[in-house]
């Protein structure tokens, strides 16, 4: 894969943003790739653990913004388990989906789950499917 | 001895189950369980992003509910709601400031809130209060010859700093069905996560997790899997019916909450075990092994 680097997108305020929301130095990262090692959603991911983390270190902003990894993540806190640097992986990938979120891009459409979507499932499932999904 | 008690969303309905095994099985240990006045939604999941305090207001507003009944614990049963109010709780505790802005947003509070309620997962109320060695003395109706493989699931065990027990490696649920006369069955699974909320818009994750967790711990032989989650037991048990369609050379398995396995070893009434609310019925297997 292609990946264009520049001084622009290191130096993008985005790189910032996703350190201050998910409150984790992207620089303490080595690349040991033991978070993607353990992750258990790997197989749908697009963009691996590990290399969410490099792209953010790099700006690479629109990658991450419109991977389906943020979206495939549920929060297992594996990853941040695991960490030989303590980086908190999930809170990274948060921050991501943080930023989507908060300009009201919101992954789930409620109105366009139907009534069986919503009704199969238990009322633990549709609230914290909407509280990660939606803004 | 009085515990409060916090159910959460789902076990009112879905998991009634786990509600009524767990309050017969507590009074038949002695303990009066007492329902939170007013509890309202936790949220189910914790506030990642740093500036987010406003999510924090609901497993709060729990905790100050907890103070106005005059008890300093909060016990509750649900893994999820487990994780929320109590990384709720640490975080407001470690962090004055953040604790002070949500004080100053529920200024029509009576109480404020100053960290100072406990909140205590079943586990850790059986474990550490009332203890293994004087449930074992309870015991009328022993899990003989039961296998059991105990599901942890993601947020009993993480992040570590709020864990029941070791975050690799948890054996509080095999220590406990020991306790009850039942035989554990260890397996790789037992804390990989079950894909969680994906379940309402990406129902295939789920079967694919469900498959790989169910079929570890057959291969080591279990009869029958137990959880302490609502969330994973409907991934584990409801969508039995979707793994079956991804992977036509599954077996069902029978899913329970681990105080169904509790009522019936300290000889609760089989309508506190509400069967009726299980995909994959557990019956057939627990009369085979002469437990209903």
């Amino acid at each position: 894969m292609r990946i264009n680097l520049s001084k622009k997108k290191i130096e993008d305020p985005f790189i910032a943003k996703v350190e201050e929301l998910s409150n984790q130095n992207l620089l303490a990262c080595y690349q040991c790739g033991k978070c993607s090692a353990g992750c258990p959603a790997v197989s749908q991911m697009d963009i691996l653990p590990n290399q969410i983390i490099r792209y953010a270190q790099l700006g690479l902003k629109d990658d991450l913004l419109k991977s389906k990894s943020i979206w495939i993540c549920a929060s297992c806190f594996t990853c941040n388990a695991r960490c030989p640097k303590g980086i908190n992986i999930a809170e990274v990938i948060e921050a991501l989906r943080q930023i989507l979120l908060r300009n009201r891009e919101d992954h789930v459409k409620v109105e366009k789950l139907t009534d069986s979507e919503k009704g199969d499932v238990p009322p633990i499932a549709i609230i914290s499917n909407l509280r990660k999904f939606t803004s | 001895m009085k515990v409060s008690y916090y159910p959460g969303c789902t076990l009112k309905n879905n998991a009634k189950n786990f509600e009524d095994s767990t309050i017969c099985s507590l009074n038949k240990l002695g303990i009066q369980v007492e329902e939170l006045p007013r509890w309202n939604c936790c949220g189910t999941v914790f506030s990642l992003a740093t500036d987010d305090l406003i999510h924090h207001l609901a497993p709060i507003r729990n905790l100050i509910r907890t103070k106005e009944t005059d008890s300093d614990s909060l016990m509750t049963l649900c893994a999820m709601c487990f994780n929320t109010l109590k990384r709720a709780n640490e975080r407001v505790k470690s962090d004055p400031e953040s604790l002070d802005k949500i004080n100053t947003f529920m200024y029509r509070e009576n109480i404020k809130y100053e960290g100072d309620v406990k909140v205590l997962h079943l586990l850790e109320l059986l474990r550490d209060e009332i203890k293994f060695e004087a449930i074992a003395q309870q015991i009328v109706k022993p899990l003989k010859g039961l296998k059991v493989a105990n599901y942890y699931g993601c947020l009993l065990v993480r992040p570590k700093e709020i864990g029941l027990d070791d975050v690799e490696n948890p054996t509080i649920l095999e220590t406990l069905t020991t306790v009850l006369g039942g035989d554990p069955i260890d397996f790789p699974y037992k804390t990989e996560c079950c894909a969680s909320y994906q379940t309402v818009d990406k129902p295939e994750i789920v079967a694919e997790r469900t498959y790989h967790i169910l079929t570890s711990a057959q291969s080591q032989g279990a009869d029958v899997v137990t959880v302490s989650c609502p969330l994973c037991a409907f991934n584990l048990d409801h969508r039995q019916k979707e793994t079956i369609k991804q992977y036509p050379e599954f077996k069902n398995i029978p899913i329970l909450y681990f105080t169904q396995l509790l009522a019936i070893a300290l000889g609760c009434p089989e309508d506190t075990l509400r069967f009726d609310l299980h995909y994959v019925d557990p019956k057939p297997i627990l009369k085979e092994k002469g437990l209903i």
